[in-house]
């Protein structure tokens, strides 16, 4: 993977590696698909598997900072954008999953869920805060407007990645395992952060 | 509690015990039974013999009997659907007993054996819908709770029937996990459970009950949520006050005693209007009481559905 390399040609190696592997999920669950292997349910099941690799990926996102400063290295920062994008990527796929596979555009269905159900009008909400963050990550618009504002917009993560536990915590209809699972590693890596910055 | 019982007559050194066993059950009801499946292997599933079929005008396609074997709710095999049919062969289904006591003039173990004797098996196509919102349409063998509890001669005070299910760590992996208060428990109003619906179930697609599908006999009710239907049941109580279920327990808020399938009662965390028929891709609407309505809502005549959900 080469991620002790700092020179161009090792990152373009790891941001190949990273890009592959990051597919890897999506390639699962389409073969799955093809071969009518989702189980009895399989909306379910997509929507279940877009929205852990969702959360997975927000939590690998946020492990290049510590990462960076305990380790000294820099590619955990050179592909933090593109797990950032990967993030939007599977939060797009999980609501298209909910907007037609589940609902399909029953429009007065979605939006009474997104006003009356909590998980989703916090699932939902976290989606739409993602959107300012990926429109951002170019190098153009970050330079446009500078990097102070860019690095406080992109502060929205933390209670991004909050909310799309809580939004996982209050789904789950009475097996709290993965969901806890998910909130501790959070945990760990927003306290890692708070004690790297000193 | 252990369920291990000496058999009468030991098998023979030359019979395995799995021979053994079939060969009694086969005896036991001959006529039902293929000698063919003297030899079969082990896991083959036992045909049970029914004499009459009702789908109370329900005409839906069946839910391919994979479905209904390999998507399942029994938290005693843990929380994923498909973990009931990966684990729960561990659990042994004979000999097993249920024992019907409380509020009863006659209280009495019944062998399961006995039990697939005590009533004509019918076929039953009902519809199940889980408070989850997904529904399918399967196809029961068993007969009415009622013929077992007028066995037992409810006294004049039982107002109420506790389902108690099979409590054994070892034989349920999913109780080591505190995710519910163990053993299950479900119960019923005296009279839902007289309702001639509520249909004690011991096969399902012409077989007896798999495992993960709460062998070796259930109750099913199919105008309420799923899991108002307790699985592997051992105990039957009769009881003057209402019983804590352990769904109860757990969400108080979220789970109540009646959990009649109702479109206009919302879990409080999601809708409860529609419904996913596996195998279906656009959502249905759900039914009240499941589509059931003409059968049983003059049990609930008066009451506020809203309040008793």
């Amino acid at each position: 993977m080469g991620q002790q390399s700092n020179q161009t040609q090792g990152l373009v190696g790891t941001k190949s590696a990273v890009f592959i592997m990051a597919l890897l999920p999506l390639a699962k669950l389409l073969l799955n698909a093809l071969q009518d292997n989702l189980g009895a349910n399989p909306i379910e099941k997509i929507t279940h598997v877009t929205g852990f690799w969702t959360l997975t990926f927000l939590l690998i996102c946020l492990t290049a900072t510590p990462l960076r400063k305990l380790s000294g290295w820099f590619w955990p920062i050179r592909v933090r954008r593109m797990l950032g994008l990967f993030v939007f990527f599977y939060a797009c796929l999980h609501f298209l999953t909910y907007l037609i596979l589940d609902q399909f555009f029953d429009w007065s269905a979605i939006w009474a869920d997104i006003a009356k159900r909590p998980y989703i009008t916090i699932g939902f909400t976290a989606l739409v805060c993602l959107l300012p963050l990926a429109v951002t990550s170019n190098d153009k618009i970050t330079r446009k407007i500078g990097g102070k504002n860019w690095r406080r917009l992109h502060s929205l993560i933390y209670p991004i990645a909050i909310a799309g536990v809580i939004h996982f915590i209050w789904l789950v209809k009475k097996d709290l395992t993965i969901p806890l699972i998910f909130a501790g590693i959070l945990t760990v890596l927003l306290t890692a952060r708070l004690i790297l910055r000193r | 509690m252990t369920q291990s019982t000496i058999p009468a007559i030991a098998p023979s050194e030359i019979t395995s015990k799995t021979v053994f066993d079939q060969r009694r059950r086969f005896l036991k009801h001959a006529g039902g039974l293929s000698a063919a499946l003297m030899t079969a292997p082990l896991w083959a599933a036992e045909k049970l013999a029914f004499t009459s079929t009702a789908s109370y005008g329900l005409t839906d396609a069946l839910t391919p009997r994979k479905d209904v074997t390999h998507y399942n709710n029994f938290y005693e095999f843990g929380t994923d659907k498909e973990a009931p049919s990966r684990r729960a062969g561990s659990l042994k289904t004979r000999p097993w007993t249920i024992a019907v006591e409380g509020e009863v003039h006659k209280p009495q173990v019944f062998d399961i054996d006995q039990l697939l004797k005590l009533a004509p098996i019918e076929e039953r196509v009902y519809r199940l819908r889980c408070v989850e919102a997904w529904s399918m349409v399967i196809p029961w063998l068993g007969y009415p709770l009622a013929a077992l509890l007028k066995q037992a001669q409810p006294t004049g005070s039982a107002k109420y029937v506790e389902f108690v299910s099979l409590h054994d760590m070892e034989q349920m992996p999913g109780q080591r996990s505190p995710v519910l208060q163990w053993p299950y428990r479900e119960g019923l109003r005296l009279d839902e459970a007289m309702h001639p619906l509520a249909l004690l179930t011991f096969g399902l697609y012409g077989e007896l009950l798999p495992n993960q599908n709460g062998a070796p006999v259930r109750m099913v009710l199919p105008w309420k949520y799923g899991f108002k239907s307790a699985k592997s049941i051992v105990k039957i109580r009769l009881l003057k006050e209402q019983p804590v279920s352990s769904w109860m327990q757990a969400g108080p808020s979220e789970y109540g005693f009646y959990a009649n399938v109702n479109p206009e009662v919302d879990h409080p965390r999601w809708s409860q209007a529609k419904e996913r028929r596996i195998g279906e891709f656009l959502k249905r609407p759900t039914l009240p009481f499941n589509g059931y309505a003409e059968q049983v809502s003059s049990l609930y005549a008066g009451m506020d559905l809203k309040h008793y959900f």
